[in-house]
């Protein structure tokens, strides 16, 4: 494994120049994820038109990897339809437990390729994973909101079946606190 | 005294031989989890290849032997700390089990209006079970500040009648696993004592670097693990006085805990078994007990001493490296020895992935002290901990490195706004 797979220029150019950071309004959820192994933490919001993300905004604060992926999925996941960002939200999600050997389609992924050389090192996958847990948690809160539902359930947009309205976020190997 | 020879020292740790890629492996995480010499991975064997049977129950002569071997350990660790009877030596898990153990017990005495003392540079481990007990028993936490340099605010607290006739428990680390203060114990429990509190210490930092008295310390019970003395993890301890122990309920039930079993209820077992439910660590006790023989063969305050030399001599080459700032007390204090320090620019995270890539060894994050960290204003840091077989040719690496990740994260900054990529020049396996 070599630290260069890891920070390639793409991750740092982003980690530098932040996309979409900052919250906005209008926003139909927000949530608050955390790294608990780490403590870094994601404020993010979700506007939702339609059947599109309309917004994504967020203020983060974390290494590298979680702020570069934030960014890159907020250029990614904006505009999108919802059905097709959960889909990209899963293919990110295989790619990152992939452990290197994930061949992602560069133009479905644009600058997201890049992550593909986190997926060698475990400890860090959770750090790229944290915006992505945070948008998919977002998305179905503010889905929920949008149907008035009174329980905080909704339906699972890829298989149809309905579960509670928060995401777990996978759990690759935890630092000892 | 002879000269400290590390080398030597080093030489019964085959670990240390590692390397990490091309670079030799620099471990400063001590702090974290020490290294374990030879001579205890083999009494484990040993344990295990020629004596291995269960304790006090077993009645036969392995049964015997590893009683022996187990009891033997205890009065091993007794005689480490300075305690009066092995009976004050209760074996745990680890230090947080030992100090949620102390939390329960004592807990069983608190009630809504009684209030309970740590500090903001704890552990979570001596937080967040206070808490739990707190919140069942409606007793109120509170907590001492620090100051800007990491001391223990003793002013503030005095003014503020932190402690005071409503304080039932004080419970401070002896060593901060952060910032390596050494916090005035003594002090602390003369004013918890006047006031009839019980003054409980968190030994997990204290006990590996310091020649420990628990009687000179003050404390009325001390909390700390093996696997940070160069021995094994899964066993810790719980020291208390006797008569303090005698008069604590149990905290886990089940068997060798307990004096009479009968369905409409039961009597315990006097200390320390009461508060050893079930199969305890038995070959984790025989490697604590060749530890604490190990590190008393070279003789704790040299052991210190080495500790502080080599931690006066990472703070110097630290305060060369450009944009490091050390949180906490600072060369002239006397220190532990985790040194907390931030990077300019650089999240710790990746600090600690760029030291690991030379073969440095560190922990970055927030070191189970997120309050701490909030204190201070950072979200984490990154900490070095050495230990008795640290050298300062590992610190100069450390050094290096860090002078590395400066530059490896300042390339290109500064230079004209890139246009965002989406071309395979800085793709897959387009990386050096």
């Amino acid at each position: 494994m070599n630290v260069e797979d890891l920070y390639q220029e793409i991750i740092l150019d982003h980690y530098r120049e932040r996309h979409h950071s900052g919250l906005r309004e209008p926003f139909g959820a927000e949530v608050h994820h955390v790294n608990p192994s780490c403590g870094d933490e994601i404020t993010l919001r979700v506007a939702l038109a339609g059947d599109e993300i309309a917004d994504i905004s967020y203020d983060a604060v974390g290494c590298s990897i979680s702020q570069a992926s934030t960014s890159v999925m907020a250029d990614l996941l904006i505009g999108r339809d919802i059905d097709d960002a959960m889909a990209l939200y899963d293919e990110f999600l295989e790619m990152m437990n992939s452990r290197g050997q994930a061949t992602p389609d560069e133009d479905r992924f644009e600058d997201a390729i890049a992550f593909v050389g986190v997926s060698q090192f475990p400890a860090r996958v959770k750090c790229a994973l944290l915006g992505w847990a945070a948008t998919r948690d977002a998305v179905a809160r503010a889905q929920t909101a949008e149907t008035q539902s009174s329980e905080t359930q909704t339906v699972d947009t890829q298989t149809g079946e309905t579960r509670a309205a928060t995401t777990d976020l996978p759990t690759p190997p935890q630092e000892a606190s | 005294m002879s000269r400290y020879d590390v080398e030597a020292i080093r030489a019964d740790f085959p670990i240390l031989q590692r390397r990490v890629g091309q670079y030799p492996l620099a471990y400063l995480d001590s702090a974290n989890t020490s290294q374990k010499p030879q001579q205890v991975v083999d009494a484990i064997a040993q344990h295990y290849l020629q004596h291995n049977a269960n304790v006090a129950r077993a009645m036969h002569v392995l049964g015997a032997e590893a009683t022996e071997s187990f009891e033997g350990a205890r009065s091993r660790v007794a005689r480490f700390i300075g305690a009066a009877s092995p009976d004050e030596v209760v074996f745990t898990k680890n230090a947080s089990e030992a100090l949620n153990l102390a939390a329960n017990t004592l807990g069983s005495r608190l009630r809504p209006g009684d209030e309970v003392v740590v500090s903001v540079m704890e552990h979570h481990s001596n937080i967040v079970p206070w808490q739990l007990v707190c919140e069942r028993t409606g007793a109120t936490l509170r907590w001492f500040d620090v100051t800007d340099d990491g001391q223990l605010d003793l002013e503030a607290a005095e003014s503020s009648g932190l402690v005071n006739e409503r304080t039932k428990v004080v419970s401070l680390a002896w060593v901060s696993n952060v910032l390596g203060t050494v916090n005035p114990i003594r002090t602390v429990a003369d004013w918890a004592h006047v006031v009839g509190a019980v003054m409980v210490v968190d030994g997990a930092q204290g006990v590996p670097q310091r020649p420990t008295d628990v009687t000179a310390l003050g404390a009325d019970m001390l909390a700390f693990t093996g696997h940070k003395v160069c021995g094994p993890t899964g066993i810790g301890v719980l020291w208390g006085r006797l008569d303090l122990l005698s008069d604590l309920p149990p905290f886990l039930g089940g068997g060798e805990m307990i004096e009479v079993v009968r369905m409409e209820g039961s009597t315990w077992a006097p200390p320390p078994h009461r508060f050893e439910a079930g199969t305890p660590p038995i070959a984790q006790a025989v490697g604590l007990a060749a530890a604490l023989d190990y590190l008393d063969g070279i003789g704790m305050d040299a052991i210190a001493a080495h500790e502080t030399d080599i931690t006066q001599y990472a703070l110097e080459q630290l305060a060369r490296v450009e944009g490091v700032r050390v949180l906490g007390p600072g060369a002239d204090a006397d220190r532990g020895g985790a040194i907390a320090f931030t990077l300019e620019g650089v999240h710790p995270h990746d600090i600690m992935q760029l030291l690991d890539s030379r073969g440095v060894a560190v922990r970055g994050g927030h070191h189970c002290a997120r309050p701490l960290h909030d204190r201070f204003g950072v979200q984490s840091s990154t900490r070095a901990s050495g230990y008795l077989y640290t050298t300062r040719a590992e610190v100069d690496a450390l050094a290096e490195a860090l002078d590395h990740t400066r530059q490896f994260f300042a390339r290109g900054r500064g230079s004209a706004r890139r246009s965002r990529r989406r071309h395979s020049d800085a793709a897959v396996g387009g990386g050096a």
